[in-house]
C-alpha cells in the first residue's frame, strides 16, 4: 500500500430518513455518495445548513444507517463493510480505527474527568498509568485548569465539556478521524490548541474527515473540500 | 474470535392462547451487553426467564457456552445442571431484590452463600471477599451483619448486584435493575453496574423500559413489541436513527430534561 492509497472508500450511498408518525414521509437526504480520503488528508465537508453534512458523517461512523451504497474502512489490515456491518464488527472499528469528536459531550455520572478522558486509551489494552499520564497531559495542552481533572464534567461550561470531549477523541491515535464541529463554541485561544493537535495528527498520517462552520478553522485543516446537498437541490 | 455465549433460535411462549414472545432468535457474543426494550407487556421479561431456564420455551432453544463442557442446550439440561449453572456462571439481577437475596440472613451470608456454592470453604476467606464487595457496591462495613431489611431499596439493590458477581460470573441476566429506585439513587446504580461491566468485561442481557438506562449501559438492542423483535441494532443507531414506527414512537416519548 502506497502512502496515497485510500483508507477510506465510499460509494453509492444512500440515506433517507422514513417518519413513521408523519403518514411514513420518506426524506431523501444522501444520493449516490461517493468519496475517498487518504491518510495526510482532511476532507471538508461543505453546504448549507440541512443539506445533510451532519448526516454523511454520521452515516461513516455507523451511527446512521444508510439504506445502500458502501463505506469500506482500512481496520488493521482488512477492508471493512460498514454499511450492514454487525454491530461488533462496527464497535471494534470505532474501538481501534475510528475516532469521532462531536459538538457534544455525553456525560457519564460520577466519573472523573481525568477517567473519562482516560478511557478509550485503556479499552486499547494500555496502562492504567499510561493512560492517566496521556490524559493529563492532553487536558493540560487543552487548557482544563488542573482543579477540575479530578472532577466529573457534568458541572463545566460548554466549552470545558466541548475541551474534555476532544482530548477523550484523541487520546487514542486512530487512523480515522471524524469531526462534527470540534471547534463550535470555543474561545480563540482554546480554538487554536485544537487547530495545532488536529493538525499535528493529520501530519501524523490521519485520515480526517470534517465539518468546520469557522471559515478560518477549515482553511487551517483542510487539504480539500467536499460539496454536499440535498438530492435535487441542483436542478 | 470465539462463539457466542449464548444463542437463541426462534425463541417462541404462549400463556395460554396469549404469545408472550415469538421466533425471538440472536447471538450475544463475550463482552457484549445487549439490552431488550420495549413497553410493559411486551414481553421483555418473559424472554428473559425463558433465556436463563426459568421458563421452557414452547418452540426454539437457547444454546449457552460453558467455561469447561463446551455448547449446552440450556433447557435440555437437569434441574440440578441448571441450578449450578445459574450459582457458578450466571448471575440473575431482580427488579424486586427480596426476589435475588434471602431477606432473613445478613448481608454478608448473602454473599458467602454464592462463594459457598462454589466450593470456598474458609470462613476467613468468605468473609474477607464479602467484605471487599461491600465497599465495591458501596455499601458500610459496618453493615456487614445486618439483614437485607434493614437496608434501604437503593442498598438492597447493590447488595444483589455484589451477590451476583461474587462467584465471577461470565453471563448475568437483569430484569429492570434500576426499576423502582429514586433518580440519585438510580445514577449512582447505573455507574457501579457500568464500571463493573467494564472490569469483569461480563456479558449480559438487561431488560429496561428506560432508554436512558439502555443507552448507558448497553452495546446493542432489541426493541420488543407485542412479544416479538420489531427493530435491533447498536444502541446508538436504533436510539440516534429508529427505523420501525414503533422505535420512533418510543424516542419521541422520552421526555427531555
Amino acid at each position: 500500500m502506497t502512502a496515497m492509497s485510500p483508507v477510506l472508500r465510499v460509494r453509492g450511498l444512500h440515506k433517507s430518513f422514513v417518519m413513521h408518525a408523519q403518514g411514513h414521509l420518506a426524506l431523501p437526504v444522501l444520493r449516490d455518495v461517493a468519496l475517498d480520503v487518504s491518510p495526510g488528508e482532511c476532507l471538508a465537508l461543505v453546504g448549507p445548513s440541512g443539506a445533510g453534512k451532519s448526516t454523511l458523517l454520521r452515516s461513516l461512523y455507523g451511527n446512521y444507517r444508510p439504506q445502500g451504497g458502501s463505506i469500506r474502512v482500512r481496520h488493521r489490515a482488512d477492508w471493512v463493510e460498514l454499511v450492514g456491518a454487525e454491530p461488533r464488527v462496527t464497535l471494534d472499528v470505532r474501538r481501534h480505527t475510528m475516532g469521532f469528536v462531536s459538538q457534544f459531550l455525553r456525560v457519564i455520572p460520577r466519573v472523573a474527568t481525568v477517567d473519562v478522558v482516560a478511557e478509550p486509551m485503556l479499552r486499547l489494552g494500555a496502562s492504567p498509568d499510561e493512560a492517566r499520564r496521556r490524559a493529563e497531559f492532553l487536558l493540560g495542552l487543552l487548557g482544563i485548569p488542573e482543579r477540575l481533572w479530578q472532577l466529573p464534567p457534568a458541572t463545566f461550561s460548554g466549552g470545558e465539556q466541548q475541551r474534555v470531549n476532544i482530548a477523550r477523541s484523541l487520546i487514542a491515535d486512530y487512523p480515522v478521524l471524524l469531526l462534527d464541529e470540534p471547534t463550535a463554541s470555543l474561545d480563540t485561544a482554546n480554538r487554536d490548541g485544537v487547530i495545532d493537535l488536529i493538525r499535528a495528527r493529520r501530519k501524523a498520517g490521519a485520515a480526517i474527515v470534517g465539518i468546520f462552520h469557522d471559515v478560518a478553522v477549515r482553511d487551517a485543516l483542510a487539504t480539500r473540500l467536499y460539496p454536499v446537498e440535498l438530492p435535487g437541490a441542483s436542478t | 474470535m470465539t462463539g457466542p455465549i449464548l444463542s437463541a433460535k426462534g425463541v417462541t411462549k404462549r400463556f395460554g392462547s396469549r404469545i408472550a414472545c415469538r421466533g425471538v432468535s440472536f447471538d450475544l457474543w463475550p463482552g457484549e451487553v445487549l439490552g431488550v426494550v420495549g413497553e410493559s407487556g411486551s414481553g421483555k421479561t418473559t424472554l428473559l426467564n425463558c433465556l436463563a431456564g426459568r421458563l421452557v420455551p414452547d418452540e426454539g432453544r437457547v444454546a449457552y457456552e460453558t467455561a469447561s463442557i463446551g455448547t449446552v442446550d440450556v433447557h435440555q439440561l437437569s434441574e440440578a445442571r441448571r441450578r449450578l449453572l445459574a450459582r457458578t456462571e450466571w448471575g440473575f439481577v431482580h427488579q424486586d431484590a427480596r426476589e435475588g437475596l434471602r431477606m432473613g440472613a445478613s448481608a454478608g451470608a448473602n454473599i458467602g452463600e454464592r462463594l459457598m456454592a462454589i466450593g470456598t470453604r474458609h470462613y476467613g476467606e468468605i468473609r474477607g471477599k464479602a467484605s471487599d464487595w461491600l465497599s465495591r457496591v458501596e455499601i458500610d462495613l459496618d453493615r456487614l451483619d445486618d439483614r437485607p431489611t434493614a437496608y434501604s431499596g437503593g442498598m438492597r439493590q447493590r447488595l444483589q448486584i455484589a451477590r451476583n458477581l461474587v462467584s465471577d460470573p461470565r453471563l448475568v441476566f437483569m430484569d429492570e435493575p434500576t426499576g423502582g429506585l429514586d433518580v440519585s439513587v438510580q445514577a449512582r446504580l447505573l455507574d457501579l453496574l457500568r464500571g463493573l461491566v467494564d472490569s469483569f468485561h461480563l456479558s449480559a442481557v438487561l431488560v429496561t423500559h428506560d432508554l436512558g438506562v439502555a443507552r448507558l449501559l448497553t452495546h446493542r438492542l432489541m426493541v420488543m413489541q407485542g412479544g416479538e423483535v420489531v427493530e435491533a441494532g447498536l444502541t446508538d443507531q436504533v436510539l440516534d436513527d429508529p427505523q420501525h414506527a414503533y422505535t420512533q414512537m418510543l424516542v419521541a416519548s422520552i421526555l427531555p430534561v
